[in-house]
């Protein structure tokens, strides 16, 4: 039991707007494990980043989060206070954001910033936090560490300055990293190699890793589990291999078939597309959320409640009324057409 | 039979950066000598990181920045003698953003309809059929034609955003980024689209994109850009199957492809983007490159043809610079 770094039940995030409630997040449950990368992907406004947010308690102040569970390391986050929160976040559990020009402090200088969090969490002189600073530097791949102690966050390209925010996020050494879009606003090139970069500090301090995106090929790349969300729900969680390789939920088959791939993709036939846009997530709504995009909606998705069930294979579960045989035959046709 | 419609020649851009308030400006060579030449009907697609001077040349094919030097010509007349509506009317552009590229003051018909008027369209009457005909056209319902962008989802503003492009029919369109800032289900939605509009309208496409799988689904040739130069220039198809610039490889290599099997790729791209205002000596890639030699830092590589491209790398230069260098 203790490999299990962080555990959440029925995660829900509610925020109350003009016309009502927003349901932003509705009954999330997941675990990361020590050692393993968790991969949520989704559309934008499917809910994926309010969950990240919920787990480190960062909501908007309007917005409502409760949860049948949620420790990490087997402490229990729901109630803990302001204090002891700050206290986890930094410490064992550490965030990387999307945009690293807005997550870091332009007036201060990185190494100031560095030390300054092993600072806040243990009780170290600046010379240890020094230390720490410039070997978690060279770690990440930047030359010249003990130089750039000195530099302000301006002074550094995005991809360097993604990778000062990886550095600072170990600091303390976190049982749990939380990723947030963290190639999304770097070039491909960079993106590359800031992926590798996670995957090796990740398997080097076995580390557990929540990896949010909206990149498939990103998660097919990095991800041992994957949950795909929609609208608010996880429709379909598996090994990337079981999601990839045999998806079972219509709106996954939906998502991999709107990828152009090269060399795979026939140019000359369009691409698959989802038909429609996500729904409001305002007020109620089917029991289905995919219901009105989807090809094998019928009368039946609109009604009552849609549990996860299992799929064939261990571990591999969706959230369907169709048959895992049913779903998968359709998307063996598909290909074969 | 070669068509040409928009042609450059050796075009360069220089802008003046400041280097502080008591030094004096710096030259940054945006594009810094682009040739290229693009057929009716073809979709050519400008590739690279930010900051190669992609949206540079896409403004001056635009006419919208003037060139330092060298010419563009629209079917062989320079840009510079075209009036800017003769010119508005035959080249038209969509924005990577539909968010920041529609009037959120303006209805979806007047925006549609803004180009008609510019241009002194003599029909009024008819604007606002042609404009419910266009929607149609680009997938989108006539009914929406009094609504404001506000009420509208991505996909749908950037279709409003293409209608507005091509209700004057023009005959050469340049996509700067036009999905990136989309969703993957709606990208492959407004990819389909364009890929029908070519044939519908027959149109010419100069796409610019940093992502190489839709440029491989929607482009016929594509120019891998570096630092203001193309460094390759070939068919889809070839520089997919046979890419030969360093540069072109680890782009090709950094394409994540959504495979479980395969890890994250190693591109070996080690440092990062150089400074333009202070590029690299002889071979502007050389200091990234995994394939680097002696003479590259000290002579800039020469044009080498290589069946209907062409690519800029030392690697396939037969005596290979050197004694250039050497001289």
């Amino acid at each position: 039991m203790s490999d299990r770094i962080l555990e959440v039940e029925n995660l829900t995030v509610d925020i109350p707007v003009g016309g009502g409630m927003l349901h932003a997040v509705q009954g999330i449950s997941f675990h990361v494990d020590r050692g393993e990368t968790l991969c949520i992907v989704g559309e934008s406004g499917c809910g994926k980043s309010l969950t990240s947010l919920a787990v480190m308690d960062l909501l908007p102040k309007k917005a409502i989060r409760g949860a049948d569970k949620l420790a990490l390391a087997g402490e229990d986050m729901l109630g803990a206070g302001e204090r002891r929160m700050s206290d986890i976040r930094g410490n064992t559990m550490g965030m990387i954001f999307q945009e690293p020009m807005t997550s870091l402090n332009p007036a201060y200088t990185i190494g100031n910033q560095m030390e300054e969090a092993l600072k806040r969490h243990r009780n170290v002189s600046t010379r240890e936090a020094r230390d720490r600073a410039i070997y978690l530097l060279e770690k990440v791949g930047i030359t010249a560490a003990e130089s750039r102690l000195s530099q302000y966050p301006h002074q550094l390209s995005g991809g360097l300055r993604q990778r000062v925010m990886i550095a600072m996020t170990l600091m303390c050494g976190p049982n749990l990293i939380i990723a947030d879009e963290p190639t999304t606003a770097l070039d491909v090139t960079i993106q590359a190699q800031i992926l590798l970069l996670l995957a090796e500090l990740q398997r080097e301090f076995e580390m557990g890793l929540i990896l949010i995106t909206h990149d498939l090929g990103v998660v097919a790349r990095i991800a041992d589990r994957v949950a795909v969300m929609y609208a608010g729900q996880i429709v379909e969680e598996g090994t990337a291999d079981q999601v990839f390789n045999r998806p079972t939920h219509p709106y996954t088959q939906g998502l991999l078939d709107c990828i152009p791939i090269p060399g795979k993709t026939d140019r000359s036939k369009p691409l698959g597309s989802i038909p429609g846009i996500v729904p409001s997530l305002v007020g109620r709504f089917n029991a289905c959320h995919f219901a009105e995009r989807c090809t094998y909606g019928t009368a039946e998705c609109t009604e009552g409640n849609i549990d996860m069930r299992d799929a064939a294979e261990d571990g591999h579960r969706y959230r369907c009324l169709l048959d895992p045989e049913t779903c998968n035959k359709n998307a063996v046709r598909e290909e074969v057409v | 039979m070669s068509d040409t419609v928009i042609s450059a020649r050796d075009v360069t851009r220089t802008f003046m950066i400041s280097a502080g308030a008591f030094r004096g400006k710096k030259p940054l060579h945006a594009v810094n000598g682009v040739s290229l030449e693009v057929q009716r009907g073809e979709v050519l697609a400008l590739v690279g990181e930010s900051g190669c001077g992609k949206t540079t040349l896409a403004k001056m094919l635009l006419g919208l920045l003037p060139t330092t030097e060298g010419t563009i010509e629209f079917g062989g007349t320079p840009v510079a003698d075209i009036e800017r509506l003769k010119l508005a009317s035959l080249v038209q552009p969509i924005f990577q953003d539909p968010y920041s590229s529609l009037n959120p003051r303006k209805s979806i018909g007047s925006i549609i309809t803004l180009p008609l008027k510019v241009q002194k369209d003599p029909d009024p009457s008819t604007w606002r059929k042609r404009a419910e005909e266009m929607m149609e056209l680009v997938g989108l319902a006539p009914r929406l034609f009094e609504n404001f962008p506000n009420q509208l989802s991505g996909g749908q503003r950037q279709r409003v955003a293409i209608a507005r492009a091509l209700i004057n029919r023009p005959e050469v369109v340049i996509c700067d980024e036009p999905t990136s800032a989309l969703d993957v289900s709606v990208q492959s939605q407004i990819l389909n689209l364009l890929n029908d509009l070519r044939t519908e309208l027959n149109l010419t496409y100069i796409v610019i994109s940093h992502n190489l799988a839709v440029v491989e689904h929607i482009a016929t040739r594509v120019a891998v850009m570096y630092l203001g130069r193309i460094v390759e220039q070939k068919d889809t198809e070839r520089l997919f199957n046979e890419p030969e610039h360093p540069y072109t490889k680890a782009l090709l290599q950094s394409v994540l492809t959504p495979d479980p099997s395969l890890d994250v790729p190693d591109t070996h791209l080690g440092a990062a983007y150089p400074n333009p205002v202070d590029p690299p000596s002889g071979c502007t890639f050389h200091p990234r490159c995994v394939n680097v030699m002696e003479h590259c830092s000290l002579a800039a590589p020469r044009t080498i043809n290589s069946g209907d491209g062409f690519v800029e790398c030392h690697l396939y230069d037969e005596d290979s610079g050197r004694g250039r260098a050497v001289s």
